[in-house]
């Protein structure tokens, strides 16, 4: 079997075998090891695709494979990857790890739970693996619906109508999300031809400006709404606030970056015109959403709001990068997908952690944590700080890709648009430190906090799995900088052609 | 000569902050506190190697200083002609600041193994002051802005975590978040004229910005904005990252606050390295600032003059003896800045660039001493308030005499270091204008006055009932003062015009007796009032206070700065914009969604009854359906 294939094979049997444990001890055993293997694999991926380029292999998408799969439309199993899907698809590895280790405790129903999270990681998986785009919208709605039962069985609070809010805002996103894919589909050959739903096929050709002015909206707010995208983005914070801490987690880390990943991959890249014409509306949403976000993160008390909040402001800068139509700024979107999907990951694993022994997530009602939970406080200020952009973190040299890239143009309102999103940094700057101030420093505020529980192993493990990829990435970027520059070049040749 | 080890000299500390922030632990501190002093022991020995080198056997070539790129690697590529670069530039202003950061570092951890004894949180102190080290010495030798930016960035987290270090006081938690978030403002000004300079020129490259012959003198100005060219609003926005750090007016709320941190960062951190960090990013720049943007370097000095008096004012009375030496840093780094903007450049015209970075040296030996004495004081007596000392200099003979020799010095007294420095900056200013002397000349007076007050009211004065009886500091304390001492006496007869100077020449300098003897009868009069005022207890000073009246409260409480702050960030940020993006995104935004999801599910339970299941309304539907088609039909046809 093919390396690609693997990675939503071993998530398969994994479920399978998650049938048959017996009890929520060997489900999450079972859960790490596979979960473990696809980790491993992913990494082991990056090096494979790195041989493969210094072989000299120079197409577009390596290890590809094909497989006819419904013959009257023309859809396919079209797998490959590149140096951005690479990237992706190693954070998926490592966010769902550290989420199974992170939900080592669940003891209720834990093998469904688990069996819901892999189902989950795999929709992901297969997302990033897709050169079709049906097969690419199939693993996306994997990926969506076990959100719903997460959320709504072992959520928290409101978690009947967050969960049913988060799934219809998502489908409604998917319903725009169709429209644009079969759009796309039905212009695939303008010159006549087979109708095609593979990427590769349909970037040879140039769709119809008509219909790409009429369709790139469709495709671009149907991936927004899942990449957060303003006015669009309210499901997530009642989402993640009513979310089991692992769901946060892939969900903020992994699921988020399909909207992003799929806004550059599927709308940017086969509607390039109309992309570069609407880009000014999109590129006002985005600003605003990185501003909005920020400024609406200050106002809140509950921690998990406040980091959805923050998430829009992030993600959105995604988008914002997304859309400048520069080399160096969609290096700097595959970077912060990257960067966010880690740190805020991290956050909401710690964030688990810190509810699960205080049992409250009101930062008002905390105070002085770092003396009692000093593993899980210090853990708590490298994740904020590198939220804030800190050098030597992974947020640092994603934002600063991003604004020299959006920089760079001649146009004045986009380095408006730039320094308006710039000035986020002070903001976000704000309200991380808000948090660390309340909760985690000054005299220790409720008494019955003096003895709280020390971080656990399998807490600690998901922590440094995801803390040293950040310091990793903020250390030493150019690898990985340089793995996405090489992937960019059949987009820039689109744009520039 | 090869100079690659250079990189050596931050790589030390970060090497020791890596290994004492993971392995360290309170069973057996000294031996972490003993591993960080170590590491940045061997830096100082390497920097001063350097500095030897440099400046006497390989930097000079045909009489002019050369840039030397002594390591240069490439850390992350934007684009083709953009990338930050990680390396060293030896010049002769990054030589000195090596001698400077690695001399005060050195003796501030020396120091700190006594002041510091004891504290839970000994190892975690010394980590960060490694990461500190590490983060100023990659600042100082940056080759490029973006580097400077970065390690700008970690000095700036460095300081939060130090000040914040008594994380469970409220008071130093309110200062860490104050002092990151005010320098972190400053820094979003910095960080754009980054982006616009490279915009500009395509490069963050210190040698090819300030290479005098370059292009990047001349490009941006011919775009205007608001009447400026953009090269000029540029290194405004750069200068505004500096006067962020360098604590300038208005954006200096955050260094008197800083002062909640363990005194021995206060001298390291917010006196003697990275304070003048700001002033150092003018100088790197200057001639860029000379020539491109002549106005910028006109908005420096006056930003620098005016802090200077400002400062000066309020340092006269304040009470807490580490909050009157935070002014009176401010005060000073307003010179420095000041003699950077009247400087010219080449020559003698460059007297007040050389001025500035003689100031910057003498001054970061003899306040780091002041606040090391301070340091002495307060853990002799418990206490920072000089309401509760007096007479001590009984008890602590080495802590008065080093003390009274660093209050010589920054009043300019000959022969301590600070004549030399401020008289060059006082005949740089009278060589600009009149104004900003006569500014400067007050301000020298006011200096002396205030140092002097602190002097006699620790020192003379009355002794306080103590609870037990004031001490000299253990061997570890008194070593670095004797030291910084003996600095603060010869590095004022450092030949600074024969090494650092804006073009790289070497140029003659003299003293010019009528400024120096007008400022020593200026320093003379502030030391003499402040004999009167303070040697014994008398009501003069309540006098003095009552004859100011609302001044005089003004300036106690600052100029009510801090308050302006308070209201924009309370009630503006906090109250008025956060609290209604949030009500706009839960009422508006998400009202909107909630509204349409309950119109679907109000619709669909309107039209629920027409699926009833009732086969007879079903036929009925359907008959008068078919009945109505027919009909509709036969109008048509007909």
């Amino acid at each position: 079997m093919d390396i690609l294939t693997l990675l939503v094979t071993i998530p398969l049997l994994t479920v399978v075998a998650l049938m048959f444990a017996k009890d929520f001890k060997q489900a999450r055993v079972v859960a790490a090891i596979g979960m473990g293997l696809q980790f491993v694999q992913s990494v082991y991926l990056v090096f494979a695709y790195l041989g493969e380029r210094a072989n000299g292999n120079t197409a577009t998408m390596v290890f590809t494979k094909s497989y006819m799969w419904f013959k009257a439309l023309n859809i396919h199993y079209d797998v490959g990857v590149d140096g951005i899907s690479v990237a992706m698809i190693l954070l998926t590895g490592i966010v769902t790890l550290a989420g199974v280790f992170i939900s080592w405790q669940v003891e209720n129903m834990s093998k469904e739970f688990f069996i819901s999270l892999i189902i989950l990681a795999m929709g992901v998986f297969g997302f990033f693996i897709s050169l079709d785009l049906f097969t690419m919208f199939l693993f996306y709605e994997v990926a969506v619906i076990p959100m719903y039962l997460l959320i709504g069985i072992w959520g928290s609070g409101p978690k009947e109508y967050s969960a049913m809010k988060l799934t219809l805002m998502l489908m409604g996103g998917s319903a725009f999300l169709l429209v644009g894919l079969l759009g796309i589909y039905f212009n695939s050959a303008p010159d006549g031809g087979a109708l095609t739903f593979n990427i590769l096929e349909i970037a040879k050709h140039n769709i119809p400006i008509e219909a790409q002015r009429f369709f790139f909206p469709f495709t671009f707010v149907g991936f927004g709404v899942l990449g957060a995208l303003f006015p669009f983005h309210t499901w997530s914070p009642d989402g993640h606030a009513s979310a089991p801490t692992a769901v946060s987690m892939l969900h903020a880390g992994v699921l988020m970056k399909l909207g992003g990943y799929g806004a550059f991959r599927v709308a940017m890249y086969l509607m390039p015109e109309a992309a570069a014409e609407m880009s000014w509306i999109f590129i006002i949403l985005t600003s605003i959403s990185v501003i909005y976000g920020a400024f609406g993160a200050i106002a809140q008390k509950d921690l998990k709001y406040i980091n959805a909040y923050s998430s829009v402001s992030h993600c959105g800068l995604v988008l914002f990068a997304v859309l400048m139509i520069n080399k160096t700024s969609f290096n700097g979107a595959i970077l912060q997908m990257l960067s966010h999907g880690l740190m805020t990951a991290l956050f909401f694993g710690l964030i688990g952690m810190l509810y699960g022994r205080t049992h409250t997530r009101d930062v008002y009602k905390m105070g002085g944590l770092m003396k009692v939970l000093p593993f899980i406080s210090a853990v708590y200020v490298i994740a904020g700080l590198a939220s804030l952009g800190l050098p030597g973190l992974s947020g640092f040299v994603a934002e600063m890709t991003i604004f020299v890239g959006a920089f760079q143009h001649d146009e004045l309102f986009y380095r408006i648009a730039t320094i308006v999103s710039i000035s986020a940094i002070v903001v976000t700057a704000v309200y991380i430190l808000r948090v660390v101030g309340l909760m985690l420093m000054g005299p220790l505020k409720n008494e019955q906090y003096k003895d709280l529980p020390r971080a656990l192993w399998f807490e600690k493990v998901g922590a440094v799995l995801l803390i040293i990829p950040i310091m990793g990435i903020g250390m030493a970027p150019l690898w990985l900088s340089d793995m996405i520059n090489a992937s960019l070049i059949p987009m820039m040749e689109k744009f520039f052609q | 000569m090869d100079f690659s080890y250079t990189i050596w000299i931050p790589l030390i500390p970060f090497l020791a902050f890596f290994l004492v922030g993971l392995a360290g632990n309170n069973k057996s501190p000294k031996i972490w506190g003993l591993i960080s002093t170590g590491a940045i022991a061997v830096s100082a020995v390497l920097s001063y190697m350097t500095a030897w080198r440099y400046l006497f056997q390989v930097g000079k070539v045909e009489e002019t200083y050369q840039k030397i790129i002594a390591f240069n690697t490439t850390w992350l590529t934007f684009t083709d002609k953009l990338h930050i670069d990680m390396g060293v530039l030896l010049d002769p202003i990054s030589v000195m600041m090596l001698v400077v950061v690695s001399t005060v570092s050195l003796m501030v951890h020396i120091y700190s193994l006594g002041y510091m004894k004891g504290d839970p949180g000994f190892y975690r102190f010394f980590a960060f002051l490694s990461l500190f080290s590490f983060s100023m010495f990659g600042l100082v030798l940056a080759t490029n802005l973006f580097q400077m930016y970065i390690f700008w960035e970690l000095v700036g987290v460095s300081s939060f975590l130090l000040i914040g270090f008594y994380y469970y006081k409220d008071s130093a938690v309110a200062a860490a978040k104050k002092a990151f978030i005010v320098t972190r403002f400053a820094d979003l000004g910095f960080l754009i004229g980054i982006l616009i300079v490279s915009y500009l020129t395509g490069t963050f490259d210190f040698q090819t910005l300030t290479d005098p012959n370059g292009a990047a003198m001349t490009q941006g100005a011919g775009v205007a904005f608001l009447g400026l060219s953009t090269m000029t609003w540029a290194l405004i926005l750069i200068f505004m990252g500096g006067a962020g750090k360098s604590a300038m007016f208005p954006l200096h709320i955050w260094l008197p606050d800083a002062m909640e941190g363990p005194t021995p960062v206060s001298a390291l951190i917010h006196a003697a390295t990275m304070v003048v960090a700001g002033v150092y990013l003018v100088a790197r720049l200057f001639p860029l600032y000379y020539t491109a943007a002549p106005f910028a370097l006109e908005v420096v000095a006056v930003v620098g003059g005016f802090t200077s008096l400002f400062a000066a004012i309020i340092a006269c009375t304040q009470t807490d003896i580490k909050r009157v030496l935070a002014f009176s840093t401010m005060s000073q780094l307003g010179y420095m800045m000041l003699a950077l903007g009247v400087s010219g450049y080449g020559g003698h015209d460059g007297l007040g660039y050389m001025a500035s970075m003689f100031h910057l040296f003498t001054h970061a030996m003899f306040k780091a001493l002041l606040f090391l004495g301070a340091g002495s004081i307060i853990h002799a007596v418990h206490s920072n308030f000089m309401g509760d000392m007096g007479g001590l200099r009984k008890y602590m003979p080495i802590t008065h005499i080093t003390f009274l020799i660093a209050c010589l010095a920054i009043s300019g007294i000959p022969p301590f270091s600070g004549f030399f420095s401020k008289d060059e900056i006082l005949a740089a200013a009278l060589h600009h204008s009149t104004f900003f002397f006569v500014i400067e000349y007050l301000v020298a007076g006011l200096t002396a006055f205030y140092m002097f007050r602190l002097y006699f009211g620790i020192f003379w004065g009355t002794d306080r009932k103590y609870e037990h009886t004031p001490h000299e500091s253990p061997l570890t304390m008194a070593v670095p003062l004797l030291i910084l001492a003996l600095a603060s006496m010869t590095t004022g007869f450092i030949p600074f015009n024969d090494f650092v100077t804006s073009d790289g020449h070497a140029f003659h300098t003299h003293i010019d007796w009528t400024v120096a003897g007008a400022s020593i009868a200026i320093a003379v009069i502030g030391i003499v009032a402040a004999y009167f005022f303070y040697k014994q207890k008398n009501d003069l000073p309540d006098k003095a206070a009552n004859t100011f009246g609302a001044f005089y409260r003004w300036s106690y409480d600052k100029f009510y700065v801090d308050e302006v702050y308070m209201f924009v960030t309370k009630s503006i940020l906090f109250g008025i914009i956060s609290k209604s993006v949030a009500w706009f995104d839960r009422h508006i935004v998400d009202g909107f969604m909630n509204l349409l999801g309950r119109m679907t599910a109000g619709f669909s339970e309107r039209i629920k009854g027409i699926q009833s299941g009732r086969v007879q309304q079903y036929a009925f539907a359907f008959v008068a359906g078919v009945v109505a088609l027919v009909l509709i039909f036969a109008y048509l046809k007909g």
